[in-house]
């Protein structure tokens, strides 16, 4: 590996019209390590995903991927990318192992056609993930648990150096969840890096080197037992922030606090919080 | 009369062969087509894409320029309008693909009537499947092909597309230029059809076929063979329907594939309305004799 850190991003600005969606987020993660990104809905998890990937260019700072602008790295194939479930058409007609073939199409040639090698790497990926026995089913057919380790294995057979999950664990269950986290320490000690969005604070510990917490830019990026320390989660999580106070009152928010009242009882009389406040 | 002779009677005329020809050509690429675009929701993209390339047709029969050419260009442009008018203003997608097509379809009926041919303002818009001469179906062949050979070549990348935009980003594909070649393969297609059943009920071989294989096959391999057999069958129906009863061709090739869609939507093994129905109730008799 390179000196230069597997992700990086610098000083990044995103609006969508009037919203602003990051707001100078800056974000260095090192190779070989499993990241969880933490923030509440609107907190600019997706935004920070996006711009890693490419996918929308930031008003201002940029993105690097192993040192590379992100184009280069997509088109040497190092980054891999789990979406969402409600982003995935599960009716689509495609079965399992033509999902996982997918990973494969960045080394083929013009028409995409797999030869041997590409066989052999997709059959290994299914094995890894333990899905070889469902390999010819439809893909809306698999369980939760098992559409996210299908995706996982077509990550595995693109080879990618850095894989990035969007709420990997929800509508997940207890015995997938353990699986898919297995899955991505062994990638982690095989020098793969791992960037999880996730607001499931409880599987964090396990899952994770490092935790960063977002909202609109990183409040903090360390090792996970530092960031989910009560003062921490109630500033991700809304409870300090001026001008999202407003928005403390409906909903999400409230669901926000749950969440961090289950990590951290009580995060309304954190010092921190009060302070604010 | 035997059956056979039902088909073969009419293939005694030239200008019967010929139409049966051209319309197996057309519904065969056509099919093949609507299978990617059920699967991306683009049905109404084709719906707009192949009435708005009728000024296009147009413009390039006065300047004498291919008509797939003109096609082309209309096709993008209504595309580029349409994303235009939602990026741009408050109006919401559906309604800005509504006024883009009618108004660039209107054009299209307005240049007609101004301009001297022979050609009839009806054959345009219902099709004119009997008056297809062989410089037509020339045509019509090279198109269908370069639009069949362009879908199968990049049918991997195009289904990746359709599946996972993000995946196909991710890996370096470009997203936005496999939507364009869809798109572009629909005006090509949206000329080759015309002729068929007319610019109105071209969508309708866009839509029909794709969404009848999705109902019977969970692969998408499969459908890309059951979309065009099965649309072929029904084009080549209709034709001949239409030599037995003297009746509108184009509307006749439409009817029978909605006719096809409605078997397979009440009956197809696991995806059909009265098949599923009819499985519940068997299991629910079987739960009731085990108690």
């Amino acid at each position: 590996m390179t000196a230069s850190p597997a992700i990086s991003v610098q000083g990044v600005t995103v609006r969508y019209g009037d919203v602003l969606a990051l707001d100078g987020a800056s974000l260095d993660v090192s190779a070989g390590r499993i990241t969880g990104l933490i923030g509440m809905n609107g907190s600019g998890k997706s935004t920070l995903f996006k711009t890693i990937m490419g996918t929308l260019t930031p008003e201002q700072g940029s993105a690097q991927l192993a040192g590379l602008p992100p184009a280069e790295a997509r088109a040497r194939g190092l980054v891999a990318y789990v979406p969402q479930s409600e982003d995935v058409d599960w009716a689509f007609p495609v079965s399992v192992r033509e999902v996982v073939m997918m990973g494969r199409y960045g080394k083929l040639g013009i028409t995409r056609r797999a030869g041997a090698a590409d066989r052999h790497a997709v059959e290994h990926a299914l094995a890894r993930v333990e899905l070889t026995d469902l390999a010819d089913r439809q893909i809306g057919q698999l369980s939760g648990g098992q559409k996210k380790r299908a995706f996982v294995a077509r990550c595995i057979a693109q080879e990618a150096e850095i894989l990035l999950l969007d709420e990997p664990f929800a509508g997940v269950d207890k015995r997938s969840e353990a699986t898919i986290v297995r899955l991505l320490r062994e990638l982690a000690s095989s020098g793969h890096t791992v960037l999880v969005s996730t607001h499931d604070l409880h599987a964090l510990p396990e899952l994770a080197d490092d935790a960063a917490l977002l909202l609109r830019r990183v409040l903090f990026h360390g090792p996970v037992a530092e960031a989910l320390t009560p003062p921490r989660i109630a500033q991700a999580f809304v409870l300090g922030d001026p001008e999202l106070r407003d928005a403390e009152a409906h909903a999400p928010a409230a669901d926000a606090r749950q969440q961090a009242g289950a990590i951290a009882p009580q995060p309304k009389s954190s010092p921190e919080a009060e302070q604010r406040a | 009369m035997n059956p056979i002779d039902l088909f073969l009677e009419p293939l005694q005329y030239e200008f019967m062969a010929r139409a049966l020809v051209t319309t197996a050509i057309a519904a065969a690429v056509c099919a093949l087509l609507s299978c990617w675009l059920v699967l991306t929701g683009w049905s109404l993209m084709g719906d707009a894409v192949s009435h708005a390339v009728l000024p296009g047709v147009v413009l390039a029969y006065v300047v004498g320029a291919p008509f797939a050419l003109g096609a082309l260009v209309f096709g993008f442009l209504s595309v580029a309008l349409i994303g235009g008018i939602r990026n741009t203003s408050r109006v919401k997608e559906d309604a800005a693909i509504g006024i883009v097509f009618t108004t660039l379809f209107a054009l299209g009926l307005v240049l007609i009537s101004v301009t001297p041919s022979q050609t009839d303002l009806s054959h345009i818009v219902f099709g004119n499947i009997l008056g297809v001469s062989n410089g037509d179906l020339l045509q019509i062949g090279v198109l269908a092909t370069i639009a069949a050979v362009v879908l199968l070549l990049k049918r991997r990348d195009l289904t990746l597309w359709a599946f996972d935009p993000t995946h196909a980003h991710a890996i370096g594909l470009n997203p936005r230029l496999l939507g364009a070649v869809l798109l572009g393969l629909i005006a090509l297609t949206s000329v080759v059809a015309l002729q068929v059943v007319g610019v109105i009920l071209v969508v309708a071989m866009l839509i029909i076929p794709g969404a009848t294989a999705y109902l019977l096959t969970d692969r998408f391999t499969r459908m890309l063979v059951i979309a065009p057999v099965l649309s072929v069958a029904c084009s080549v129906t209709g034709i001949l329907l239409s030599y037995w009863f003297d009746a509108s061709s184009g509307g006749l090739v439409i009817l029978v594939q909605g006719a096809a869609f409605t078997l397979v939507y009440l009956l197809s093994p696991r995806q059909g309305l009265l098949t599923r129905a009819i499985a519940r109730r068997a299991r629910r008799g079987r739960e009731v004799h085990a108690r």
